[in-house]
């Protein structure tokens, strides 16, 4: 039997079927569903006359259109000003309810952010399959999984069938070794990665997480990285099975307790790539190198390091790139040449599926400890990713330091992300934000993303600029 | 998906060229969580003499009576007849939804734009390709027909026409086949329906706790 990576071993697990065309019926183990692209799925099978295909895999909640100001959402869904997005929520629910399947709704425990729900109830295990309308979908990787986003039509045939057909990915290994420096997060490892190899460098592979940066981090630091695979091209991203995988599956909802953890515990651990795999592809970074990252421009690709200056037009050679950097200069109001932290933050978010776990929260409130938000920010935000996460965090009294420092403590939703909902930045304003895209009118029309780590947005929100956090970190040491 | 095998039906014409979805299907109707009831919509600015919204009770809109779609005659219409590179533009399926869901079960036209064209064989509506003279006769007779209709025969690969004479027309085997039996993706997936089981049952016994865990 040949050596194979831990994507191998997960396809080979799932293969129900192989096509002579190439493509392939794999089975999915798990389907998370939201809002925005599970009604016209819902609605094809009523069409059709089927049903799904089985219910136990089936896991759904509202996340991106919903209200995050607390007034609003104890309203409920009659709450939700917008009427399209009202309509989609009560739908999923009408849809959830119709069909039997599970769902944690809007202001139930155990609602969030569909990435960070999934994880924290137990839904999503090592070995599974994990698919979901969405993009960021590759989270779940960080349980060594196969997680990827699928579209609307992908998600009425795994509702009605339990399987997607789709091709093998190529296999990529990105190795960081080394050893974080202090202020240096999750996000800074992916970001550096994402301005190193493009955001088209991983099109058309998994990408396999490795080396001694990836073993010293925590599973939540993990799902950071995997979240963000899309943005470098590649539809799965995912680490290997170690015990601190098996540690933070035990005891969470749905997962199996006792001898059958046992058991499962056991077959996990073999998810591990098999030491002469051979990868596709191969980059490797040095952990030591990494600073704190800061997005300058319109791409994930367009990121700095935060002592570094923002990139000029005349330094680019090559004449599409210099195109793209002249167009994001222009977009972003910005001078090349000049310090990245040398720029004014109107608006601070830090959430979503990206950053919007306990620990990130965390980051954040040691952070904005005994300060105040610099009077120059019109609003900053924090919102949870879930309702467990908003729980454990007010348990710990972080909601109290952020709101004393005069950022705004928020109810579970992607918020501020994606601009489907009232959380938006005005034209022209530069946000310090948490999330994952920094494209044009990603956050709201004419706003302005800095993609950066938690610690460096509640930086970014005290000082009123960007900053490297380092000088806090040191502050507080 | 429905099958479509022969289909017998009234002719309506929608005669210029190049027509796009958003003239088949205006962006905001796009909102919808829906993905039927797009019928009462379709061609809806050129149907209405007012601007269409999502929700709206159409049977109150003031009608455009020059739109032949409207005449009396092509009233039930189920065989559109069209001009070259129907349905370009975007990709929304919502194209082909509001075609089958005001009751068209086929499209005649000399060509079609690319995406179109499949996004109706997984909505069970068929795209029927003849020549730029072939489409000249039938438009001729359907304009000198009141109630002019046509067969469709898929199996035979033929439309006949009233007197009795038929132009055949090319289609891909295996579209042809999934057409005929109602196959649409999904249905194509479950002809495997025993193959996912087996893959089940096996799975189940080697790592149990993966199933029956969400409830």
């Amino acid at each position: 039997m040949s050596a194979k990576t831990v994507y191998d071993k997960l396809w080979d697990s799932h293969l129900v079927k192989q096509n002579k065309d190439g493509s392939a019926l794999i089975y999915i183990d798990r389907h998370i569903l939201h809002e925005v692209t599970s009604p016209q799925a819902f609605e094809g099978l009523r069409i059709a006359g089927r049903l799904p295909w089985r219910l136990d895999t089936n896991l759904a909640t509202p996340d991106h259109n919903i209200s995050t100001d607390p007034l609003e959402r104890a309203a409920g869904v009659a709450g939700i000003p917008d009427a399209t997005s009202r309509i989609q929520v009560q739908t999923l629910d009408d849809n959830c309810d119709h069909f039997g399947i599970k769902e944690f709704k809007m202001n139930e425990m155990g609602q969030g952010i569909v990435h960070v729900m999934g994880p924290e109830l137990g839904a999503t295990m090592p070995g599974l399959t994990v698919v979901c309308g969405d993009s960021h979908t590759a989270t779940h990787g960080a349980l060594a999984c196969l997680a990827h986003g699928i579209g609307t039509s992908e998600v009425e045939h795994v509702l009605a069938s339990q399987t997607l057909v789709t091709q093998k990915m190529k296999n990529m290994r990105v190795t960081v070794e080394g050893t974080l420096g202090s202020g240096v997060t999750p996000k800074d490892v992916v970001l550096a990665i994402i301005a190193k190899i493009g955001t088209a460098g991983g099109n058309g592979h998994a990408i396999e997480f490795s080396g001694a940066v990836f073993r010293d981090m925590s599973i939540e630091g993990r799902m950071t990285v995997c979240n963000m695979a899309i943005e470098a091209g590649a539809r799965v991203g995912l680490v290997a099975v170690d015990e601190k995988t098996v540690d933070y599956c035990r005891g969470r909802k749905f997962m199996p307790a006792d001898k059958m953890f046992d058991k499962a515990a056991a077959y996990w651990r073999t998810l591990v790539t098999d030491k002469d795999a051979v990868f596709d592809t191969e980059v490797v970074l040095n952990g030591n190198d990494i600073a704190p990252q800061v997005s300058w421009g319109t791409s994930p690709e367009m990121v700095v390091p935060v002592t570094a200056n923002i990139p000029r037009v005349e330094d680019q050679t090559d004449p599409v790139k210099r195109s793209g950097v002249e167009r994001a200069l222009e977009y972003m109001g910005l001078e090349g040449g000049t310090p990245i932290s040398a720029v004014a933050v109107d608006r601070v978010f830090i959430g979503s599926c990206t950053n919007s776990r306990i620990e990130d929260m965390r980051a954040a409130a040691a952070i904005v400890k005994g300060h105040t938000v610099s009077t120059t920010v019109k609003q900053a935000l924090v919102v949870p990713g879930s309702q467990m996460v908003k729980e454990q965090a007010e348990a710990e009294g972080l909601d109290a330091i952020f709101t004393q420092a005069g950022l705004d403590w928020r109810e579970p939703g992607c918020s501020m992300c994606l601009a489907m909902n009232a959380d938006k930045l005005g034209v022209g304003e530069h946000c310090a934000s948490t999330s994952n895209r920094n494209f044009e009118g990603r956050q709201g029309n004419g706003g302005r993303t800095h993609l950066m780590s938690p610690a460096m947005a509640a930086a970014a929100a005290i000082t009123g600029h960007i900053v490297d956090v380092r000088e806090f970190v040191g502050e507080q040491s | 998906m429905r099958a479509f095998t022969q289909h017998q039906g009234v002719v309506g014409p929608m005669d210029r060229a190049n027509v796009d979805t958003d003239m088949i299907i205006p962006k905001q109707f796009l909102k919808s969580i829906k993905r039927s009831g797009f019928g009462p919509n379709l061609f809806d600015e050129l149907r209405y003499m007012d601007e269409g919204q999502p929700g709206q009770d159409c049977s109150q809109r003031p009608t455009n009576s020059e739109f032949p779609l409207n005449f009396p005659r092509f009233k039930g219409a189920s065989i559109l007849l069209a001009r070259k590179n129907f349905g370009c533009g975007s990709s929304r399926e919502h194209a082909p939804w509001a075609l089958e869901d005001y009751g068209f079960r086929a499209v005649i036209a000399p060509s079609y734009a690319d995406i179109f064209y499949n996004n109706c064989f997984k909505n069970g509506l068929l795209p029927v390709v003849l020549s730029e003279q072939q489409l000249d006769i039938l438009f001729d007779e359907m304009s000198a027909t009141e109630g002019y209709q046509l067969t469709i025969d898929l199996a035979e690969q033929k439309v006949v026409r009233p007197c009795g004479e038929s132009f055949s027309f090319d289609i891909d085997e295996f579209r042809k086949d999934c057409l005929i039996k109602g196959l649409d993706e999904i249905g194509l997936t479950l002809q495997s329906a025993q193959v996912i089981k087996d893959y089940e049952k096996t799975r189940e016994a080697e790592q149990p706790w993966v199933f029956g865990a969400i409830k």
